[in-house]
């Protein structure tokens, strides 16, 4: 068996790393980017599942030779059509938070915002 | 049986089409919706009825024999819940049908009535997949739908609020994803019951990493703490109606789905210990958040989030009387969120908001009201003789029998936090339901009540007297809801007999 070329696994491993760097920043347009990397790096690494990538799918091979699994290529695909969709939507989403608010920062967690309220009038005495 | 089989998955799909073209006349949309989820309650019941005995259905698709097509499987935990979430989800329609008749929401019916027939059939998809993939398809039909639901009359806070939760749900989708790309690469197949059959052989280190890796995927679904932060902040803000069906299934689909996985797939002591812990952190932290809110829908959502400690606590037990305890639990919780969040409803009909710091008097501006908050909120605490009663006997008798360490430890996380789940919502009694109420909200309440809309006021208090009726026929049927849920667990930890179910009696 072939087994899936180091070069591959490392493309994976980065496309997760900066995918979920960039989905914790504030900024709503570096979310929908980490999502996408966070999206190409969950099918790609479907595709890392065959391990007879490096044969032709379907066509171009010899008769009698062996074809790569078609089934990742077609979860991916499955995938591939969802996050493209979502990715959509938040897009729409963050430009209503933009439109609504003239910034796409994502605001501090409400009980934050209590706790540090509470935590005011000791700092001011 | 193989028609039955797919019909509360396409049904809905085929309603859900038929809506959208009717979207010019919300009568015939109304019926439509109506008529759909009928049809959804008896197929489920008919399933439920042939799967009683444990018999387990199975239907595959265009005749691929399974590991190849896409397999249904019906066994009666599945059934179970696809009947009571398709009971609750008919009720809630007709909440919504009633509050829109009234004009007394802001929500656009043309897109809600086929958005919620997607959302049922997602949720259905989720219950009956017989494989990997088409949990993840079930799981994005209901997520993407229910994305599409919490923005119905976007205001600032709602379109924040349902920027954080689809970011969330898609960062978790994207792990299972990649859990499914793991158990290909290790299995080469991903039907459940395959993959089952030959994780059998896989290295128990690679098993246990996978197994705590759905764990998160469906822990983040189900608002797991501490992977939670997201379900307090998003649910409430949503329209009512919308919350109600969220908080009462959406959840309860991943606890289904952490159930199916962790007892098929991973049926060893792999991930107990781990669970047991999370149900008993999840149980406290929960309640605790629910003890300092000030609004009636936040503290129920901390309730929510709390009370699904209880389930994994049940899985953790890992014997069947703990897993009947969580399926009968599951059912009990479904249908009491559902009531709940339907009465907040109510309120913020009445009074406008569910700020604690300004209600009063409920019981008086309406009794009706008083009794359908009193009663499923009682419930949820375990008094008895409501269905939480029922539910938290069975998981409580099912920790004594299992004895240990971890088992005490849930106990007693068990009953401290039905003690602080009882003192919250004692909060919110003698806060919001005491004392004597504004006068311009009795001013509102007749012009609610004598204006054009006090039909659909009557229809949405009816349904949630309906959805509180629902709450007590739980605890009436107690006998047979627990030897349904006995006969459940024993399906679900024989994986045996599921994989030759799927498989055939050919199967290893």
């Amino acid at each position: 068996m072939n087994a899936p070329s180091l070069l591959l696994v490392a493309a994976v491993a980065v496309l997760y790393s900066s995918g979920f760097y960039l989905l914790l920043q504030r900024s709503l347009m570096r979310v929908v980017f980490g999502i996408l990397i966070l999206g190409h790096a969950a099918n790609l690494s479907l595709l890392v599942t065959d391990t007879a990538i490096t044969l032709p799918p379907l066509l171009g091979g010899e008769p009698g030779q062996q074809l790569s699994d078609p089934l990742p290529h077609a979860m991916a695909l499955t995938a591939i059509v969802i996050t493209f969709g979502v990715t959509t939507f938040l897009l729409a989403l963050a430009y209503r938070v933009w439109l609504d608010d003239e910034n796409d920062e994502v605001p501090d967690d409400l009980e934050d915002r209590r706790i540090s309220r509470l935590k005011e009038p000791e700092d001011s005495s | 049986m193989n028609a039955l089989l797919a019909v509360p998955l396409l049904v809905p799909l085929c309603g859900a089409a038929v809506t959208l073209l009717l979207r010019r006349t919300p009568r015939s949309q109304r019926i439509t919706g109506t008529t759909t989820l009928s049809v959804v309650v008896v197929a489920a019941a008919l399933l439920l009825w042939h799967t009683r005995d444990g018999t387990i259905a199975t239907a595959q698709a265009g005749a691929w024999e399974a590991p190849l097509g896409i397999t249904l499987v019906a066994d009666p935990t599945s059934a179970l819940l696809l009947l009571v979430s398709s009971v609750v989800l008919l009720i809630v329609l007709l909440y919504a049908i009633g509050q829109d008749i009234g004009g007394l929401s802001r929500a656009t019916p043309q897109v809600f009535h086929p958005v919620y027939l997607v959302l049922t059939a997602g949720v259905n998809l989720s219950f009956l997949a017989g494989d990997l993939f088409n949990l993840f398809v079930g799981f994005e039909v209901m997520l993407t739908a229910s994305y599409a639901l919490i923005t119905q009359a976007p205001t600032r806070a709602r379109v924040r609020a349902s920027m954080i939760y689809t970011t969330v749900s898609l960062t978790s989708s994207i792990l299972f994803l990649t859990g499914i790309a793991l158990v290909y690469a290790l299995t080469g197949t991903v039907n459940l019951a395959d993959v089952s059959d030959k994780l059998d052989a896989a290295p128990p280190a690679l098993r246990m990493v996978l197994a705590l890796l759905f764990l998160v995927v469906f822990g983040i679904k189900a608002a797991v703490v501490p992977m939670h932060f997201w379900l307090p902040d998003s649910y409430p803000v949503a329209l009512t109606r919308i919350s109600a069906i969220f908080a009462a299934l959406l959840t309860k689909v991943a606890v289904y789905a952490v159930i199916r996985t962790q007892t098929l797939l991973f049926a060893r002591d792999d991930t107990s210990a781990v669970l047991a812990v999370i149900a008993v952190v999840t149980m406290i932290v929960g309640i605790l958040g629910a003890l300092v809110q000030s609004d009636i829908n936040r503290i129920m959502s901390f309730a929510l989030v709390s009370h699904i400690g209880f389930m994994l606590f049940g899985l953790a037990l890992g014997t069947v009387a703990g897993l009947a305890g969580a399926v009968v639990y599951l059912v009990h919780h479904i249908v009491v969120q559902a009531t709940l969040f339907l009465v907040n409803g109510l309120i913020r009909q009445y009074v406008g908001h569910t700020s604690l710091t300004d209600i009063r008097g409920l019981t008086a501006v309406s009794p009706a009201l008083a009794v359908f908050f009193f009663l499923p909120a009682l419930s949820l605490a375990g008094l008895p003789p409501l269905s939480g009663f029922v539910a938290k006997v069975a998981l409580f008798q099912a920790g004594v029998d299992a004895g240990g360490l971890l088992a005490w430890a849930g106990l007693a996380a068990g009953v401290l936090t039905s003690l602080l789940t009882l003192i919250a919502i004692f909060r919110v009694w003698t806060r919001a339901f005491w004392g004597t109420p504004r006068p311009d909200v009795l001013e509102a309440r007749e012009q609610l009540r004598s204006g054009a809309n006090r039909g659909g006021l009557r229809i949405m208090t009816a349904t949630t007297g309906a959805m509180v009726a629902v709450g007590v026929a739980v605890a009436l049927a107690a006998g047979p809801l627990t030897e349904v849920g006995f006969t459940a667990a024993e399906g679900l930890l024989d994986g045996r007999a599921y994989v030759t179910a799927v498989l055939g009696e050919g199967a290893r």
